[in-house]
C-alpha cells in the first residue's frame, strides 16, 4: 500500500524523513472458551490493518472513541504487544524483527507517556530513581554529568523543582506526576514519544500547562510525538496531522486543517458535531449529526465499511465492498468512504 | 427584585413571584482528616426554579460532588460534617427535618444521576427490577405494575427492545445505555429537581451528545429543575442557563451563561475559558493557569486563588473577597471585579514559561 501523501496546500513536513513508517498493522486478540482446554472462538479484531508514517519533528494525533484500538496501536508502536500482522520501520530499520542489544538500541528512540499518572509511576520509588531508572536499563546511555545531575536537569526542564528529587509521587498533583512520567520519557533522548492520553486525567486548567510543556520540548528537541487522545479539541491543537479511527481501523487521515475544516468521512463529521463549543451563542447555530446507538463489537465488525450500521449514508455498496483509505476525487485528504464528501459546516469557523 | 435579593439569591432573570423549588444558603461542609480540617463547602449559595438549569463549574477539589451529596442528603458522615447553612426545598430546611421525611424526599422529589453508571448499579440484580425498585417502595405498587413502569420507563429513556432487555444485567449494557437506565430510575417518581453529577464524562462524545438531549428532553417534559455538576466548559456552555464557577469550595463567580462566557468577572473564570483548547480553534500557544489548586487543609490566606492570578496584589493576599454583583445578576467574588469584567484589570504577574509559578511583572525589564 502507498503512503503518499497528496501535495498538501501547506505541508511545513513535506520534506522531513520518515521517523516511523507504519504499514498494515494487524492485532486480533482471541477469544477463548473452555477451562482446561482452550478452544479459540472468534477474535477481536483491535487494530486491523492501520498505516501512516510519522514525520521528524511533526505531531500526528490519533481520535477515536473507546474500544476503536487507539492504545493498541500504542502499545504495538512499543512493541508491548507483538503484532500479528503489518511492519513498523524506525528509520528505515524494521522495528519488528529486531532483537537483544538491536531493539534495546531502538528502544531507547521510542518511548511513552501514559494516561494515569497515578498508576504509572511506582509508588515506593522516589523521584530521582524513577527518572534514573532508564539509565539504569540502558547503562550505555549513562549521562556525562551524573546520572542525579542528569535528573535534576530532567526535573528542571519539566518545570518541577529540582530540590524534590527524593520525594514519592504521592506527594506530587496530578499535573505534576504527569510531568515527571515525561521526564522519565525524555531521559533517553528519544525521537518519537508517544502520548497515550496524556492530558485525559488532569484539570482543565493543569491541562493546558502539559500541553504547553508538550510543545515547548518539541521544538527544543525537535521530537516527533505520537498523539493519543479521544478528546478532539486537544487533539486538533497539538497536532500536525490527525488520523480518526473506528474500529481497529483509520476511517480519515489528513492534516490538522483538513479534517477539522472540512471532514470528509462521516463518521468524523459526526464525531465533530457532536462535540461541544464552550460558547452559549452558537447554541443551535451548528449542524448537529447525532449518531444513533453505539459502536460495534469488535469481535464482529460489521462487513464491507465498519461504520456503515451508523452512518446515515450508508448504501448497497457499503455492505459489500470495504472502502480502502485513499485520497478521493477533489478531497486531498484521505478517507475511507465511498460516499465522502467535505463537510465544512459541522465547526462554524470561530471569530 | 432588587439588587440585595439578586446577591444572595443568585438568580439572573428570575421571574417574580416564583417561588425557589431550591434555596442553599450559606451551605459550610467540612471534613476532618489526618492532615487537619478541610472546608470542602465554605459558604455557598444559590437557588434554583423549575425548568431551569443551574450548572455548578469547578476542578477537582472546588467542592461541587460534595455539594451535591449534601443536598442529596448522602454525604459520608463522618468524616463529613455540615457546620453550617440552609438547604431549602419548597421552603422546607432539609438540614434540619427528621431523617424519615428527609427519606421521603430523597430519589423522589430530588433525584442524582451518577458519573459511573457501572459502579451505581447493583451488578447482581436485573436492571428492569432495579428500576421497578422505585415503584414498588414509594408508592407501593405490586410487583408486576411495577414491571410494566420500569418497561415503560426504559422504553422513554430510548432502550431498545425495553422489553426484552428489562430482565438483562448491567454489564450487559453499554456505557451510554447504562446512562440511560440510570436517568430512567431518577426520573421514575417525576421529581422536581433533578441532579446530575458529571453525568457524561465517562462517556464518548458521540454517546455524549445523546444522553445530554435526552437529559434536557426529559428537563422539558417533567419541567425539572436541573442540577449539572461537570468540569466541561462546553457541555456548559450547551445547556445551563446560570453558571456558579467554584474553586476550593468557594463560588468565585456566579452568572447567566451568556455573562459568564461572554464577559467573565473573575481572574478565575477567564483563565480557564483561555486555557481550553478549542475545536473551532487550531490557536497557538495555551494560556495555561499556572500553579495548582490549594490544599483544602492548608488554604492561602485572602482570596483561594491568589497564587495562581495574574492580577493578585497585597490586598489580595491578606483580605478574602466577598461574592458581590459586578453587573445586574452578575457575581463575583474578586476584590477588582470591576476592572476584571471591563477588562482593565492590570496585571501584575505572568505565569513562568513552564507553567508552574508566577513572575512579577515589576521585577522585569519593561519591554
Amino acid at each position: 500500500m502507498s503512503l503518499s501523501v497528496p501535495a498538501a496546500a501547506a505541508d511545513p513536513f513535506a520534506d522531513k524523513p520518515s521517523v516511523l513508517e507504519v504499514d498494515g498493522l494487524v492485532k486480533h486478540f482471541p477469544i477463548t472458551q473452555g477451562i482446561v482446554f482452550q478452544r479459540k472462538v472468534g477474535a477481536v479484531k483491535a487494530v486491523d490493518g492501520v498505516s501512516f508514517n510519522l514525520r521528524e519533528g511533526e505531531t500526528l494525533g490519533i481520535v477515536g472513541e473507546s474500544g476503536c484500538g487507539k492504545s493498541t496501536l500504542a502499545k504495538l508502536l512499543m512493541r508491548l504487544e507483538e503484532p500479528d500482522a503489518g511492519s513498523v520501520k524506525f528509520r528505515g530499520e524494521d522495528f519488528l524483527s529486531v532483537k537483544g542489544d538491536e531493539l534495546r538500541r531502538l528502544r531507547r528512540k521510542i518511548q511513552i507517556i501514559f494516561q494515569d499518572p497515578y498508576t504509572s509511576l511506582n509508588p515506593r520509588m522516589s523521584v530521582g530513581d524513577i527518572i534514573a531508572e532508564p539509565f539504569k536499563l540502558h547503562p550505555e546511555e549513562k549521562p556525562k554529568q551524573g546520572i542525579r545531575n542528569r535528573v535534576k536537569e530532567l526535573l528542571d526542564l519539566v518545570g518541577l523543582n529540582p530540590e524534590h528529587i527524593n520525594r514519592y509521587p504521592h506527594q506530587f498533583s496530578g499535573g505534576q506526576r504527569q510531568r515527571i512520567g515525561i521526564a522519565r520519557g525524555l531521559a533517553l533522548n528519544p525521537d518519537v514519544i508517544i502520548c497515550d492520553e496524556p492530558v485525559s486525567a488532569l484539570d482543565v486548567s493543569v491541562q493546558a500547562q502539559v500541553m504547553n510543556l508538550l510543545d515547548d520540548l518539541q521544538k527544543e528537541f525537535g521530537l516527533s510525538y505520537i498523539f493519543i487522545a479521544h478528546d478532539l479539541s486537544v487533539v486538533r491543537h497539538i497536532s500536525d496531522r490527525v488520523g480518526v479511527m473506528y474500529l481497529g481501523k483509520l476511517a480519515e487521515l489528513g492534516t490538522q486543517d483538513e479534517i477539522y475544516s472540512g471532514p470528509a468521512h462521516p463518521y468524523t463529521q459526526a464525531l465533530l458535531s457532536a462535540v461541544p463549543l464552550p460558547d452559549p451563542t452558537l447554541r443551535g447555530a451548528r449542524e448537529q449529526i447525532v449518531l444513533q446507538g453505539d459502536p460495534p463489537n469488535p469481535a464482529n465488525p460489521p462487513s464491507g465499511c465498519r461504520f456503515r450500521t451508523r452512518c446515515w449514508k450508508a448504501t448497497e455498496i457499503c455492505a459489500t465492498q470495504e472502502p480502502e483509505l485513499i485520497s478521493r476525487g477533489q478531497i486531498t485528504q484521505l478517507s475511507a468512504c465511498h460516499h465522502a464528501e467535505q463537510n465544512e459546516k459541522v465547526i462554524p469557523a470561530h471569530g | 427584585m432588587t439588587e440585595s435579593q439578586t446577591s444572595t439569591g443568585l438568580t439572573p432573570g428570575t421571574r417574580p413571584g416564583d417561588a425557589p423549588l431550591l434555596e442553599v444558603k450559606d451551605l459550610q461542609v467540612e471534613f476532618r482528616t489526618k492532615a487537619g480540617v478541610a472546608k470542602a463547602i465554605n459558604g455557598l449559595n444559590f437557588t434554583l426554579h423549575a425548568g431551569e438549569t443551574l450548572a455548578i463549574l469547578g476542578e477537582s477539589g472546588s467542592g461541587k460532588s460534595v455539594t451535591a451529596q449534601t443536598i442529596m442528603g448522602i454525604l459520608d458522615m463522618p468524616p463529613g460534617k455540615i457546620a453550617g447553612g440552609e438547604i431549602r426545598y419548597r421552603g422546607e430546611d432539609l438540614l434540619s427535618m427528621p431523617e424519615e421525611s428527609r427519606r421521603r424526599l430523597r430519589g423522589v422529589k430530588i433525584a442524582m444521576i451518577f458519573q459511573d453508571a457501572l459502579s451505581s448499579l447493583n451488578p447482581v440484580l436485573p436492571v428492569g427490577w432495579q428500576i421497578a425498585e422505585m415503584f414498588r417502595v414509594h408508592r407501593g405498587l405490586k410487583r408486576k405494575e411495577a414491571k410494566v413502569k420500569a418497561v415503560e420507563m426504559m422504553q422513554r429513556v430510548g432502550i431498545p427492545g425495553a422489553e426484552e432487555r428489562a430482565g438483562d444485567f448491567p454489564h450487559q449494557f453499554s456505557g451510554g445505555m447504562r446512562q440511560r437506565i440510570m436517568i430512567a430510575m431518577a426520573i421514575a417518581l417525576d421529581p422536581d429537581v433533578l441532579i446530575a453529577d458529571e453525568p457524561t464524562t465517562a462517556l464518548d462524545v458521540t454517546v455524549q451528545a445523546q444522553v445530554m438531549r435526552l437529559l434536557k428532553d426529559l428537563q422539558t417534559e417533567f419541567n425539572m429543575g436541573l442540577i449539572l455538576i461537570t468540569h466541561d466548559l462546553g457541555v456548559v456552555a450547551d445547556v445551563a442557563d446560570k453558571i456558579a464557577v467554584m474553586y476550593s469550595g468557594r463560588v468565585m463567580e456566579a452568572a447567566d451563561v451568556y455573562e459568564i462566557y461572554g464577559k467573565p468577572g473573575h481572574p478565575y473564570t477567564q483563565g480557564l475559558l483561555n486555557s481550553i483548547p478549542r475545536i473551532d480553534d487550531e490557536g497557538g500557544r495555551l494560556r495555561a493557569i499556572s500553579g495548582l489548586p490549594p490544599s483544602l487543609t492548608d488554604m492561602p490566606p485572602g482570596c483561594p486563588f491568589n497564587p495562581r492570578c495574574e492580577f493578585a496584589t497585597d490586598r489580595c493576599r491578606t483580605e478574602r473577597p466577598e461574592l458581590r454583583p459586578v453587573a445586574d445578576g452578575h457575581l463575583s467574588a474578586c476584590h477588582y471585579a470591576e476592572d476584571v469584567y471591563a477588562g482593565t484589570a492590570t496585571r501584575t504577574r505572568r505565569p513562568s514559561p513552564t507553567g508552574a509559578g508566577m513572575i512579577d511583572v515589576s521585577e522585569e525589564a519593561p519591554q
